[in-house]
């Protein structure tokens, strides 16, 4: 069968206390029919990685507001890449600066959401970006 | 070997030889029901049946998730691998679910005697208890030796699957009314042990004093969930066995884990005690809801291909415009496929 939901983890690395925005984005991509892991606040990179390999997810969608993006990251999909993920589309959310999303796609942040960008727009781009899961 | 049944294969060997994202993919087939999953549970079921599978259920906020992490933290100590397969309804309008179980639990994750799995109920019917059984098995395969399922306590699917375990827990909270809400929902009628959470606050002990005098007048046979048929074989195989055993009543704080361990030894004691008799009936109508599940699926599955076709159109279109009643039609399209014998 292949109407299976896609799979997003959401994930919140670092250390600021609070997760209105990520909880917002999980419950609006819940209601556009996806299949969403939450995880909480302070997660490392360790733990994101881990509970995307146990979720099997298609997606891990980070939202950071900490300023430590930079370092978070791109440890992220490090760790990613080595469990053997690295077909897992990585987005990010946030406050983020322009200058930073070049190297950031480097180290294979797929996509990189600013402030304004709606839940639509989220879920638009994560429908057309997922590969189609396999039978 | 065709080729599902090598992919299979490869998928099943590995998780059962530690490979965590292997067995992370197996999951996911068999959320999906694909033809590997069927493959691998061939494979993987004569090796299985040691794990203690223990269902968790409750109103939504009693606790279950951070009682879940309480008892893993628990079963680490002692060295014990622990699984969990945390459900979350689906919208049947969207199909999206937000699967928040994780939270509570996420602080054990990483340890590699842990595997935390969340699962959306997904709209099939009865298709639920199926899923998470199989799911269970395949952990079982894995070498967890507790899994522990995580559904809340509204929902008849839900409830059944925490009724399909070898143990199951019905979480309250302690009750602000007069009333304990486990009534209501039914949910007393599939515990094997009662836990009353947040023992912290004020009301804990009034509301475990008034399950256990509740509990005391209806003695409840857990064998009420299976199907009456299973049920009452099962009776009649326990008959001469004591009634079932009235669940016992713990209270637990499940965030600082207070009555934590006395958990873990209530679900050990349950376990160890119910080797025969109730344990049996429950693993019988386990595999009786596992069994039969497949069974109509595949009819189904059978029947639509077979019947599709105008002529099974057009009695579908003489029920909608009401000039057949539904039951007739339904003999009509059995009558077809089975060339006149009732299959019944
Ligand atoms: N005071 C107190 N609060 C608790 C206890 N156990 C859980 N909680 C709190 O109750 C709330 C709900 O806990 P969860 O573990 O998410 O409850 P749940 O039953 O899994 O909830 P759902 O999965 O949403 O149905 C959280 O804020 C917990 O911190 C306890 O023993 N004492
Ligand atoms: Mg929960």
């Amino acid at each position: 069968m292949s109407d299976r939901p896609i799979k997003i983890l959401i994930a919140k690395p670092g250390l600021d206390g609070h997760d209105r925005g990520a909880k917002v984005l999980a419950r609006g991509l819940r209601d556009e029919g996806f299949e969403v892991v939450y995880t909480g606040l302070r997660q490392t990179p360790e733990m994101i990685a881990t509970a995307a390999l146990q979720e099997d997810v298609d997606v891990v969608g980070l939202s950071i507001l900490s300023g430590a993006h930079m370092t978070l990251l791109p440890k992220v999909t490090r760790l990613l890449r080595e469990r053997g993920l690295d077909d897992v589309l990585v987005t990010a959310g946030g406050i983020i600066p322009d200058d930073d999303i070049p190297a950031l796609q480097e180290a294979g942040v797929a996509a990189v959401f600013g402030p304004g960008t709606t839940i639509a727009e989220v879920a638009a781009y994560i429908r057309s970006h997922v590969r189609p899961p396999e039978a | 070997m065709s080729e599902v049944g090598i992919r299979a294969a490869e998928l099943a060997d590995a998780a059962v030889a530690g490979d965590r994202r292997a067995l992370a993919r197996l999951l996911t087939a068999v959320e999906n029901r694909t033809a590997i999953a069927e493959a691998a549970l061939r494979r993987l079921y004569p090796s299985t049946g040691r794990a203690h599978l223990v269902g968790i259920t409750g109103a939504p906020g009693a606790g279950k998730s951070t009682l879940v992490a309480a008892l893993i933290a628990e079963a680490r100590l002692v060295g014990r691998a622990v699984a969990v397969v945390a459900v979350d309804p689906s919208s049947p309008i969207t199909g999206g679910a937000l699967l928040g179980d994780r939270v509570r639990m996420q602080a054990y994750a990483s340890d590699d005697g842990v595997f935390i799995r969340s699962m959306a109920s997904r709209g099939h019917a009865g298709g639920l208890a199926a899923t998470s059984t199989s799911a269970a098995t395949v952990l079982d395969a894995a070498g967890f030796d507790l899994v522990l399922l995580e559904t809340v306590g509204t929902g008849q699917s839900e409830v059944e699957v925490a009724a399909t375990a070898d143990t199951t827990v019905v979480l309250e909270a302690p009750d602000m009314g007069d009333e304990v809400q486990a009534i209501k929902a039914g949910l007393l009628e599939v515990a094997d042990i009662v836990v009353v959470n947040k023992g912290d606050r004020p009301g804990a002990q009034r509301t475990a004093a008034q399950l256990r005098a509740m509990l005391t007048v209806t003695a409840s046979p857990r064998l009420a969930t299976a199907s009456p048929r299973v049920a009452s074989a099962a009776r009649d195989q326990a008959a001469d066995k004591p009634r079932p055993k009235r669940p016992e009543v713990l209270i637990t704080t499940a965030t600082t884990g207070e009555g934590v361990p006395a958990l873990l030894a209530a679900l050990d004691r349950h376990r160890a005690a119910g080797r025969d008799g109730l344990a049996a009936a429950a693993r019988l109508a386990r595999a009786e809801a596992q069994v039969w599940a497949i069974v109509s699926e595949r009819l189904r599955g059978r029947f639509h291909g077979a019947a599709a076709g105008p002529a099974t159109e057009s009695t579908l279109r003489a029920v909608a415009e009401h000039r057949l009643d539904p039951y007739t039609a339904a003999d009509r399209l059995l009558e077809s496929l089975t060339g006149g014998r009732s299959p019944a």
